[in-house]
């Protein structure tokens, strides 16, 4: 009973790691230094294969065969620990999300568990160590003051992250993320109330706290992956790179594979929560022919796609805020409007008993 | 219900096997190179590390920690209320009361970090 159980989600699990996050990974940076290349009307790197589309297995090869170098004033143990401790995080985090409807009868979700978005939080909140210990381990100036900023940056803006979903589970009434996705299929997507029974008043009503929802969640996952204009913990011309300075070979390379899979995972929680998961207006799920359940999971990693390639053009477009900036905007502003955001929903939700 | 957390597992011993793995064909494939006395240094853009090695820092950064802990704590409360909301609120309107006095009276607490300057950066 349990042997089937083990071996399809190992399938999935390789599948998804190995077949889609990774390469999704490389190609992002690509992405990344290509089109920053574009918005500053450069060429990037267009050297290694067809238009430089090679130039990721090259970076892999490069940063494994870099010396593996530990520099003498470091903490070895933790230093050894913080890439491994950056990356894992955003790995499990994407085992609750569903990613597709089904594939020859088999859910296309990792685990699907009943405390969805409250294992998204727990195991995404850890994320914060790997940064935190990577910075006090390298026992120099600059990581360490990268880990102290990026620790109080964090732990700030999560708090908005935790009350901007919350309008969704009071719709909703469950925590289970495929219940999230089943419910915008049959109600229409959360911020885009055009898509399913758009006649319904209350529906339009309710789009204005979602789309301030989206708003403020969409913000803290800019501010809890490091992002420009939230990149302090390793703002270049400050730091020297914050708290990855002392860091070289793979265990740099593991701390941006944390920093890109943190987006992916996000996007991902976001394309969830807000833009319909895996439902297209039109596409049927799984269980009415393998080829439908190819075109959700297509259909899912493109709206992810879209919100990376978002984050990738705020990065080129803003600039950077000052620290005390940031933590007047995520305490004062974002925090206050996710609060009255959920009173605004149980509002509505009182008036009118949908 | 064990059965639902079982991927959870196992996908926690891939991230751990994967994140050992990267570091260890990095070991294995990577060259070593000689050790110097300037290569060992903490790097400081070129110049010759200064001062303390952690240097002080605010404590504005533990205040907030503080704070962190107390907030997160509130939301984590109002998940359960979220979740029971639509179903409740259909009996009368005391679950919508409930939160708000519970809500205004953290309020307070913010106020007065708000009032002590706990979250003013710029002093």
């Amino acid at each position: 009973m349990y042997s089937w159980l083990i071996l399809s989600s190992l399938a999935k699990i390789v599948g998804i790691l190995f077949v889609v996050i990774l390469p999704m990974v490389s190609y992002t940076v690509y992405a990344e230094r290509r089109v920053s290349a574009f918005i500053q009307d450069r060429p990037g790197p267009n050297r290694v294969g067809p238009a430089g589309l090679l130039q990721p297995i090259a970076d892999v090869v490069k940063l494994l065969i870099k010396e593996d170098f530990t520099p003498a004033g470091v903490n070895t143990f933790y230093y050894w620990l913080a890439p491994c401790l950056a990356m894992m995080p955003s790995i499990i985090t994407i085992a609750v999300v569903p990613f597709g409807s089904t594939l020859f009868d088999v859910p296309m979700v990792i685990a699907d568990v009943n405390i969805g978005i409250l294992w998204v939080f727990a195991i995404g909140s850890l994320g914060v160590y790997g940064i935190v210990i990577g910075g006090w381990a390298s026992n120099s100036k600059y990581p360490f003051l990268g880990g102290v900023r990026s620790s109080s940056q964090m732990i700030s803006y999560e708090l908005s992250l935790g009350l901007a979903v919350i309008p969704i589970f009071m719709l909703v009434g469950k925590l289970r993320l495929t219940d999230v996705v089943r419910y915008q299929i049959d109600h229409g997507w959360f911020i885009a109330p055009f898509i399913g029974d758009w006649a319904n008043p209350v529906k339009w009503l309710l789009a204005i706290p979602m789309l301030i929802s989206f708003f403020v969640f969409m913000v803290a996952m800019f501010a809890e992956t490091n992002r420009l204009p939230f990149d302090l913990p390793e703002a270049e011309q400050e730091l020297a790179g914050g708290y990855h300075t002392e860091y070289s070979s793979m265990k740099f390379a593991l701390f941006f594979l944390g920093e890109y899979t943190a987006m992916i995972a996000g996007s991902a929680v976001m394309v969830t929560l807000f833009l319909g998961g895996w439902h297209f207006p039109g596409i049927p799920d799984g269980s009415h022919g393998w080829i439908f359940g190819l075109t959700n999971i297509v259909v899912f990693f493109a709206k992810v796609t879209a919100l990376l390639f978002f984050f990738i053009w705020v990065r080129w477009t803003l600039p950077r805020f000052r620290y005390d900036q940031l933590m007047r905007l995520g305490w004062l502003f974002f925090f206050e409007l996710a609060l009255v955001n959920i009173f605004l929903v149980a509002g509505i939700l009182a008036c009118f008993h949908v | 219900m064990a059965r639902d957390y079982l991927p959870l597992l196992l996908q926690i011993v891939v991230a751990i096997i994967f994140a050992a793995s990267a570091l260890g064909v990095s070991v294995l494939v990577g060259r070593t190179g000689k050790r110097t006395r300037a290569k060992d240094m903490a790097y400081e853009c070129g110049m010759i590390p200064q001062g303390e090695v952690q240097p002080r820092f605010s404590v504005k950064f533990y205040l907030v920690a503080m704070l962190f802990i107390l907030f997160d704590l509130e939301i984590v409360f109002m998940y359960p209320w979220a979740v029971v909301y639509k179903e409740q609120i259909a009996h009368g309107s005391t679950i919508f009361w409930s939160m708000l006095s519970f809500i205004a009276i953290l309020m307070v607490g913010y106020v007065y970090a708000l009032k002590k300057g706990a979250l003013n950066w710029q002093k």
